[in-house]
């Protein structure tokens, strides 16, 4: 008898703890997606194994779909959680910046020649250069928040409205091709290893971030700083710094997406790259629940909201809904995702819970 | 510099009451809308305008004095061996390869060398409202007297006032690449492509390929863009005409190699089958091409499946001719020799024969492209 009784006390606790957590909102919505495709067409997770137009083998298929696109997307969540959690604000210039990144990289790799016979340089350089160049651009936007308290997405308007336009500029208004196959590893595949390489280099950065976050006092102090940052001074940290560090770190995200991007298609098209990811970027926290305000942060769950909306995108285009509906589509399950992970809806399931329980109790 | 404003200001007013054939209330509304204008540019273009204010205000006061020759009046500046100015307004060139194109182009064409005085403006999405801008830009221009106004509207309203504006100080307006609504007698001539002919001229290729069966994926432009209109109007009333022409995918990929990319990746994966695929632009045929070299599925000519393109990036067309891409469809950026020709004629007193100038436009084809095309006609 007791014994039933503690299992289901604990039971109910498991659930409890699993609801609470952070995960729970963006994995039951990669579920609900997943169940949907399973029960249209189970064909949506067939993975076949095949060679591409090189030789080289591939695998394909839906799943492998989701987990290649969503690679920058993730990538770009990291840098957006740390951004949200230490500023309470959001950068919505992660789209232009991307754009200046991967001009920088094809303007070293051509060395201002449009269609360059040879790369003109290594491209570790070029992307060792593109990282200093967003980071720069990540700074600039860091201190303008920081140490001019100008509102970040005010302060990141400025970028929003300039990056493609210094971007064109970077490399002449020019739209230069790289023909040189191993730049296209990057956003296709090295060969010999059938998995897209963008998921390998999304796992690399989840996988740094995790290890830092773990080490070191980054999660810490941002979250200090995003709770009370008058408060966070006083216990002897440094909240500008913090902050224009998270926006440092996202600009490092930006040169690694800005990589894959231009590396996919060998080129660049200035005025469409990257278009509108910021707000798909600021949408992963968001369904990850974490506060846009600030504070307390769950890398893992914005990672999962960044894959959720790939997921989303690719079911739609899998279902082929009308080109003029999909963002009707998708804006509609964004907001049910959004608005059942919002804070106050969450406390009011928990309250409601609660006084069915007690109603129970009584009876 | 505020006395100079005021000056400058004056100036505008005195023109616009010399200028005054026409109904007052329209001269009223002229300085009123000049005048935010000016104030918004004093702190930033103040010295320069100021500059350029001094002979330009004078030589249209001068065409003033004889209203009834206002097409002697820049005539006879030509003859003396002054430049003609013209006022440029167009779109931002990193919008894309085809505005850097079409605006190298007119730098090119309208230099001093070819008896020209050009000033350039741009309106830029990015940076404000695009229309907003280009229409100070323009009353700017009037203000500086210029002869002509060439114009890409980024938006189609919005122009009239302004337009009759330039009418009444005897500007000449040509529109060129995009139109307007606004009353055919506002402007000398309009420059266009026509972009259902050019949805045909692709349609019409295809339809000359003798496929037993059409499969078409369609990646669309963004939608609602005159491209997109005409470019999808074609191939839909085909395929609506047509039996064996069928539509696997349509969607739009917004001119997006990536986002197209993504698309065709989705109808390989979900198995479908396809043998044509009509993207319109080239960035699109590109990524689609990733996906299908990914899925080591063949392109090109004598493949499996036809590849089709807009706009005629050099690039892509050496796509084309290494039989890589089947098709790509011109949308010509090269409008200066159009407005240099209605200039002429204007200028020797005539006028163009047609209001609406559509200007020639090229489908490419795999098998018959030549690098001397790719060097003419490339973007």
């Amino acid at each position: 008898m007791a014994n039933s009784e503690t299992a289901k006390t604990s039971n109910a606790g498991f659930i409890k703890n699993l609801i609470r957590n952070q995960c729970f909102i963006p994995l039951a919505a990669l579920l609900l997606l997943a169940l949907f495709n399973l029960i249209a067409d189970p064909s949506f997770f067939r993975i076949t194994f095949g060679y591409n137009s090189a030789g080289n083998p591939v695998l394909s298929g839906f799943i492998i779909d989701i987990i290649n696109n969503g690679s920058e997307l993730a990538i770009l969540a990291i840098g957006m959680t740390l951004v949200t959690a230490a500023s309470g604000g959001q950068d919505i210039s992660v789209g232009a910046a991307i754009a200046i990144a991967g001009s920088v990289i094809l303007r070293v790799l051509c060395g201002g020649n449009a269609r360059p016979e040879t790369l003109q340089a290594p491209i570790i350089v070029a992307f060792l250069v593109a990282c200093v160049v967003a980071m720069l651009f990540g700074a600039f936007n860091g201190v303008l928040v920081a140490y001019f308290k100008i509102q970040p997405m005010i302060a990141t308007l400025i970028l929003y409205t300039a990056g493609r336009s210094i971007a064109a500029w970077i490399n002449n208004n020019e739209l230069p091709v790289i023909s040189d196959p191993r730049f296209a590893y990057f956003g296709g595949f090295i060969p010999g290893i059938p998995i897209p390489t963008p998921c390998f280099i999304a796992v690399a950065c989840m996988i740094v971030i995790a290890i830092v976050l773990k080490v070191t006092n980054l999660r810490l102090y941002t979250q200090a700083v995003g709770i009370n940052q008058s408060s966070s001074k006083l216990n002897g940290l440094n909240p500008e710094m913090i902050k224009v560090m998270a926006f440092v770190i996202l600009g490092l995200c930006v040169a690694v997406a800005g990589l894959i991007k231009v590396s996919r298609v060998s080129s660049i098209n200035y005025s469409v790259i990257a278009k509108d990811i910021e707000m798909d970027a600021i949408l992963a926290v968001a369904l990850g629940g974490n506060a846009l305000s600030g504070g307390k942060f769950s890398m893992a769950a914005s990672i999962i909201g960044a894959f959720v909306i790939q997921c989303l995108t690719t079911t739609l285009y899998k279902f082929g809904v009308s080109s003029t509906a999909l963002p009707a589509y998708k804006a509609v399950v964004v907001i049910l995702l959004v608005i059942v992970s919002a804070p106050t809806v969450r406390e009011w399931f928990s309250t409601l819970t609660k006084k069915m329980k007690l109603s129970k109790e009584v009876a | 510099m505020k006395k100079k404003l005021a000056v400058l200001l004056t100036g505008a007013m005195v023109m616009a009451t010399l200028a005054g054939c026409g109904g007052a209330s329209e001269e009223a509304a002229a300085p009123a809308a000049e005048a935010p204008a000016a104030e918004e540019e004093a702190p930033a273009a103040e010295a320069p305008a100021a500059e350029e204010e001094a002979p330009a205000a004078e030589a249209p006061a001068a065409e003033e004095e004889a209203p009834a020759a206002e097409e002697e009046a820049p005539a006879a500046d030509a003859a003396s061996g002054d430049l003609i100015t013209v006022g440029i307004i167009n779109n931002d060139p990193s919008e894309s390869g085809y505005r850097t194109a079409n605006d190298a182009d007119l730098k090119a064409a309208f230099t001093e060398e070819n008896g020209y005085s050009a000033s350039f403006a741009y309106g830029n999405p990015a940076v404000g409202n695009a229309n907003e801008d280009q229409v100070k830009a323009a009353q700017q221009f009037i203000q500086d007297g210029v002869d002509y106004l060439l114009l890409s509207a980024a938006d189609t309203a919005g122009w009239d006032t302004v337009l009759q504006d330039a009418q009444d100080a005897g500007v000449q307006v040509i529109l060129f690449d995009r139109t307007i609504d606004a009353d055919e007698s506002l402007y000398a001539a309009s420059i266009v492509s026509d972009m259902d002919k050019e949805g045909q001229t692709a349609v019409d290729w295809l339809a000359s390929q003798n496929l037993d069966t059409y499969n078409i994926i369609h990646l669309q432009g963004q939608m609602g863009s005159a491209a997109q209109q005409g470019r999808t109007k074609a191939l839909d009333d085909k395929v609506a005409a047509e039996a064996n022409w069928n539509m696997v995918e349509q969607q739009t990929a917004s001119w997006n190699a990536e986002n197209a990319q993504q698309i065709v990746q989705s109808v390989i994966s979900s198995g479908k089958e396809f043998n044509v695929i009509y993207a319109e632009n080239d960035d699109m045929a590109k990524g689609a091409v990733a996906a299908l070299d990914a899925a080591n599925i063949s392109h090109g000519v004598g493949k499996d499946v036809i590849v089709m393109g807009f706009d005629c990036n050099k690039w892509a067309l050496e796509e084309l001719l290494a039989g890589n891409w089947n098709y790509d469809g011109q949308c010509n950026p090269f409008q200066s020799s159009y407005i240099d020709d209605v200039i002429k004629t204007l200028e020797s007193g005539g006028t163009p024969a047609e209001k609406v100038i559509i200007m020639d436009e090229k489908g490419f084809d795999a098998t018959t492209i030549t690098q001397e095309d790719v060097d003419n006609y490339g973007i």
